[in-house]
C-alpha cells in the first residue's frame, strides 16, 4: 500500500532510518552466526552436554525449554485469551473494571524480571511446594508474559470490524458463537503476533528461570523436574564457565532458529484460519 | 448477543485473576520490605551513599541511573520504532516489508543476555576508544534501545495496520502526497495503539536487568553524564541478591518494591494522558 | 492435503518429544544450591557420582554463597556451596573443602606495564594513583574494575590489601569473572582481579589480558598448587550436620584422588596437591 509514489525527500530520510537501524542488530546476529556455526552439529543437538557444556549437546535442554514453554502457554492462552475478550466485548471502556485491569495489566509488564524470578521462587516453588520445578518456571513465565498477550490480543479483538458484530447480533448468533467463528477468525493475524511476542518474550527471559526451573542439565523425566533452559544455558556458559563462549554461540543459534521455525508457523496457521 | 451466564462469568473470572497477579505481587514486595522500613523509617532510602554491608541504604543514584537510561532508551527506540513500522507497511516492497517485519519478530525473542554480552564486547570497547571507561550511561541507552525497538516497531505496526484501508484510498483519490496522509491520517487514528505498545516497552525498559548489568558500569553514583558509569535499581539487585543477608536483603527488595511504584506512576499518568485526549 | 499432514506430523513430534522425558522417579535425591562458581563443577562431580552408584540423583541450583547457606538452614537443600572460607556466624555448620582457587590481578595485554608493587595497587585502587604514566606505563588514565558487595572475591581482596570497599574508587563494577575478564579485554588501560584459573585459561588461549601477580609472587594455578601463592580461597561444600548417608558418599568422592581430575578441568586447584 501507498508503496509505489515517486520518491521524495521524506522517503529518502525514512529509507536511511530503517537501513541504520538495522545495522547494530544484524552485525549482532552475524556475530552469533560466525562464533556459532561451526559448533551447530547434529550431535549437539542430540547430545547430552558434558565437561560443564563446554562439549557435549543441548538435547536435555531442548526438551526443558520445550516443555517450559508449554506450561507457560496452557496458562496464558486460556487466561489471557479470556481477559482480552472480556475487555474488547463485554465492557466498555470507561468501566472502572476495565480501568483498574488495564492499569493492574500495565504496570506488572513492567515488573523487573528478577522481580519475577524472587516471586516465583517464593510463591510456586516455596509456597506451593513446586520447588525447583519446569511448572514453577513455566507458571512464573505466565505471569509475566500475560501482559503482553492480552494487550495485544486485545488490540486485535477490538480492531475487527463492528459491521461484523452487528451482523452477528442481526442473525441472533450466540456470543460463543460468533467469537469462536467470526471474531477470532477475523483477528487471527493479530493473535498470532501476540503469541509470537509473547513466546518470544518467554524465551528471552533468563534471570526468572534461574530462580524458578533450575539450574539442572539432566533431561527432565516429568514436569516437577528441575530443568535448563536455552537461555539459562547460554547465560551460564557465556558468563560462568570459562571457555564456554562458543556452545553459547552455538545455543544462541540454536535459539534463533527455533523462534523463526515458531513465527513462520504462527503466521502460516493464522493465514489458515483468516476469513 | 445472545450469551449465557457460564460465558460471562468465566470471562470475567479470567480478567480478574490477570489483573490479580499484581496484587500478589505487591503484596509480596510489602510483606518481604516491611522489616526494614519500620525500623528505618522511609527517608533512610533517600539519603547518604549505598554501602549495604555498613548500614547505609541510599537508593536516589540507582533510582536515577534507572530513570535516565530507560528513558533515554525509549526517547531512542520510541521515534525510530514509529519510522521503522511506517518504512515497513508504506515505503519498503512488500517482500522487503515482509522480511523486515520477520527480522523484527526474531529479534523479540533473543535472550537479553545475548545482547548484553554483545554490548560488553562489542559496544563497550569502541565507546571506550572514544571516551573511557565505556560503561556507560550511553551504553546502556544503546543497548536497551535495542532491545526495546522490535517490541515497540511490532505494535506500531499492529496498530497501523488495523487503520481501514478505505480511509487510505479515498486519502489518495482525493490526491493526497503520501507523506501527508501518513502523517495526518494514519498516525493520528493508530495513535492509541502505537502509544500503549510504548507504553508497555517502558516497563520493559525499567524493568530490565541482564543487558544493562553488563554494560553500564555498575558504579553506584548519581548519573554525571552520558559517558560515565551507573547502576540501576535492577542491575543493583542482580548483582547483590546472590549474596546479600538480613537487612541488605530487605533493602534490595525495598528497591525492587521502588521499581514498581515508579512504574505505577507512570502508567497512571500515562493513561490519564490517554483519557484526556481521546474523551 | 500436505498442510494437514504437516500439522499432524508436528503436533506428533511436539508430543513424542515431551514424552521422551518420561521415566521413572524412585531415586535417592541430592540437592545442592549455592555458589555459581563451584556449581559446574560440582555438577561434574554430580554427573560422574550417578555414575557411580545408580539410582541417585544430584541436583546442582545456583543463587550465591548466602543462598547456600540459607537454603541448608532452612532444610530446602542437603548440602550447601560456598566459595569462601565460613564466617563466624556460620561456625556452627560442616565446611567440606573440595578445591582452591587463587585470586589474581590483570591487565590487558597492550599495557606495557608488567609489575605493580602492592603499595601501587592498594594506590590504584583508592584512586589516589590514576594515571599509568605514574607506575612507569603511557600518559593514560587508570581504569579500576573492582567487583561487587558481597562477593567472596572481594572480600578475599579487601582483607589481603587491608582495604575498606568504601575505600575503593572505582570505575567499572562487575559481578563474575568473564565479565571482569571480557570488560578489561575490551579497555585496554583498565586493572582488574578474577579467579586465577580463569584467567590462566584466557590468557592460554589467546585472550588479550596477562596476569600479574601479587607480592612478587607470580601468579599461576601450580604457584597455588605449590603453596607460594598468597592469594587464595577455599571452595566449600557446607552440611548443617556431620554428613550421613548419600551426603556423606558424595562428600567422600568430592574430596577423594578421583575427584582431582574434574577439579582441574575447571580450572580449579585439587585440595590433595597442598
Amino acid at each position: 500500500m501507498l508503496n509505489n509514489y515517486r520518491p521524495d525527500l521524506n522517503s529518502f530520510l525514512i529509507w536511511l532510518v530503517a537501513i541504520l537501524v538495522a545495522v547494530l542488530p544484524i552485525m549482532m546476529l552475524w556475530e552469533i552466526a560466525r562464533d556459532g556455526l561451526p559448533h551447530l552439529t547434529l550431535s549437539f543437538l542430540l547430545d547430552e552436554p558434558s565437561n560443564a557444556g563446554r562439549s557435549g549437546g543441548i538435547f536435555p535442554m531442548l526438551v526443558s525449554t520445550f516443555w517450559i514453554l508449554g506450561v507457560c502457554l496452557l496458562a496464558v492462552i486460556p487466561i489471557g485469551l479470556g481477559c482480552a475478550l472480556y475487555l474488547s466485548e463485554c465492557i466498555q471502556a470507561e468501566n472502572p473494571i476495565a480501568r483498574w485491569v488495564g492499569l493492574s495489566l500495565d504496570v506488572l509488564s513492567g515488573v523487573p524480571s528478577i522481580v519475577f524470578g524472587l516471586f516465583g521462587y517464593a510463591i510456586f516453588a516455596l509456597h506451593l511446594g513446586l520447588g525447583f520445578s519446569i511448572v514453577s518456571g513455566g507458571l512464573s513465565l505466565a505471569c509475566m508474559v500475560l501482559p503482553l498477550f492480552i494487550r495485544t490480543t486485545e488490540h486485535a479483538l477490538r480492531s475487527s470490524p463492528p459491521a461484523y458484530r452487528q451482523a452477528a447480533e442481526a442473525l441472533n448468533l450466540s456470543f460463543l458463537g460468533f467469537v469462536a467463528r467470526i471474531l477470532i477468525p477475523s483477528a487471527s493475524r493479530g493473535i498470532a503476533v501476540a503469541l509470537i511476542i509473547s513466546i518470544g518474550r518467554a524465551l528471552a527471559e533468563t534471570a526468572v528461570l534461574i530462580f524458578t526451573a533450575g539450574y539442572v542439565t539432566r533431561m527432565p523425566s516429568s514436569l516437577s523436574d528441575s530443568g535448563r533452559a536455552l537461555s539459562v544455558h547460554i547465560y551460564d556458559l557465556s558468563m560462568n564457565v570459562s571457555g564456554g563462549q562458543n556452545n553459547a554461540a552455538a545455543t544462541a543459534l540454536v535459539l534463533v532458529i527455533f523462534i523463526i521455525l515458531i513465527n513462520i508457523f504462527a503466521h502460516r496457521m493464522s493465514r489458515r484460519w483468516q476469513t | 448477543m445472545r450469551t449465557n451466564r457460564f460465558v460471562q462469568i468465566s470471562l470475567k473470572v479470567s480478567a480478574l485473576l490477570a489483573a490479580s497477579v499484581l496484587l500478589f505481587i505487591l503484596y509480596f514486595l510489602v510483606q518481604e520490605s516491611i522489616p526494614l522500613i519500620k525500623t528505618l523509617g522511609m527517608s533512610a532510602f533517600f539519603q547518604g551513599g549505598w554501602y549495604p554491608l555498613e548500614g547505609e541504604y541510599s537508593l536516589t543514584p540507582m533510582l536515577l541511573g534507572s530513570l535516565y537510561v530507560a528513558i533515554g532508551a525509549l526517547a531512542l527506540a520510541a521515534p525510530l520504532g514509529i519510522v521503522v513500522a511506517i518504512f515497513g507497511q508504506f515505503y519498503a516492497p512488500v517482500l522487503l516489508g515482509k522480511v523486515y517485519r520477520g527480522m523484527v519478530e526474531l529479534l523479540s525473542g533473543i535472550p537479553s543476555v545475548v545482547y548484553g554480552f554483545w554490548g560488553l564486547t562489542v559496544l563497550v570497547p569502541w565507546i571506550t576508544y572514544w571516551v573511557p571507561p565505556g560503561t556507560s550511561v550511553l551504553a546502556g541507552i544503546i543497548v536497551l534501545a535495542m532491545m526495546v525497538l522490535p517490541l515497540v516497531v511490532l505494535t506500531a505496526d499492529s496498530a497501523i495496520s488495523s487503520v481501514p484501508r478505505n480511509y487510505i484510498r479515498s486519502a489518495q483519490a482525493l490526491g493526497l502526497a503520501r507523506w501527508g496522509i501518513i502523517y495526518r491520517l494514519v498516525l493520528p487514528v493508530a495513535l492509541p495503539g502505537i502509544l500503549s505498545g510504548i507504553m508497555l516497552q517502558s516497563g520493559r525498559a525499567l524493568g530490565e536487568t541482564m543487558a544493562v548489568l553488563m554494560v553500564t558500569g555498575n558504579v553506584v553514583q548519581l548519573p554525571e553524564g552520558l559517558f560515565k558509569p551507573v547502576r540501576t535499581l535492577t542491575a543493583n539487585i542482580a548483582l547483590e541478591m546472590a549474596y546479600a543477608v538480613d537487612s541488605h536483603r530487605i533493602a534490595l527488595f525495598i528497591s525492587g518494591l521502588l521499581l514498581l511504584l515508579m512504574t505505577v506512576l507512570i502508567v497512571s499518568i500515562a493513561h490519564y494522558l490517554k483519557g484526556r485526549r481521546f474523551a | 492435503m500436505g498442510k494437514i499432514n504437516l500439522y499432524r506430523f508436528l503436533s506428533v513430534s511436539w508430543f513424542l518429544l515431551a514424552l521422551s522425558g518420561c521415566g521413572q522417579s524412585n531415586t535417592v535425591k541430592l540437592t545442592l544450591t549455592g555458589s555459581s562458581t563451584i556449581a559446574p563443577l560440582v555438577m561434574e562431580l554430580g554427573r560422574a557420582f550417578e555414575k557411580q552408584q545408580p539410582g541417585t540423583r544430584v541436583d546442582v541450583q545456583t543463587g550465591g554463597s548466602s543462598r547456600g547457606i540459607a537454603d541448608i538452614r532452612a532444610g530446602i537443600s542437603n548440602i550447601g556451596m560456598v566459595s569462601r572460607s565460613l564466617k563466624i556466624s556460620e561456625k556452627d555448620l560442616f565446611p567440606h573443602t573440595i578445591a582452591y582457587d587463587g585470586i589474581t590481578l590483570i591487565l590487558n595485554k597492550s599495557n606495557p606495564v608488567n609489575v605493580l608493587t602492592d603499595n601501587q595497587i592498594v594506590e590504584i585502587f583508592k584512586g589516589n594513583i590514576n594515571n599509568w604514566a605514574e607506575v612507569g606505563g603511557p600518559n593514560k588514565g587508570i581504569t579500576v574494575v573492582n567487583k561487587a558487595e558481597g562477593r567472596s572475591t572481594l572480600e578475599l581482596f579487601l582483607n589481603y590489601f587491608k582495604l575498606e570497599n568504601r575505600a575503593i574508587k572505582a570505575d567499572v563494577v562487575i559481578g563474575d569473572n568473564q565479565q571482569g575478564i571480557k570488560t578489561v579485554i575490551g579497555n585496554p588501560w583498565s586493572i582488574g582481579y578474577v579467579s586465577v584459573g580463569a584467567a590462566e585459561y584466557e590468557e592460554k588461549h589467546g585472550s588479550a589480558i596477562k596476569l600479574l601477580g601479587v607480592s612478587g609472587e607470580k601468579a599461576s594455578t601450580t604457584a597455588i598448587k605449590q603453596g607460594h601463592y598468597p592469594l587464595s580461597r577455599p571452595l566449600n561444600i557446607v552440611t548443617l550436620n556431620k554428613p550421613e548417608g548419600i551426603a556423606k558418599a558424595f562428600i567422600d568422592f568430592a574430596q577423594s584422588s578421583n575427584a582431582a581430575a574434574f577439579v582441574e578441568e575447571q580450572y580449579f586447584i585439587p585440595i590433595n596437591a597442598h
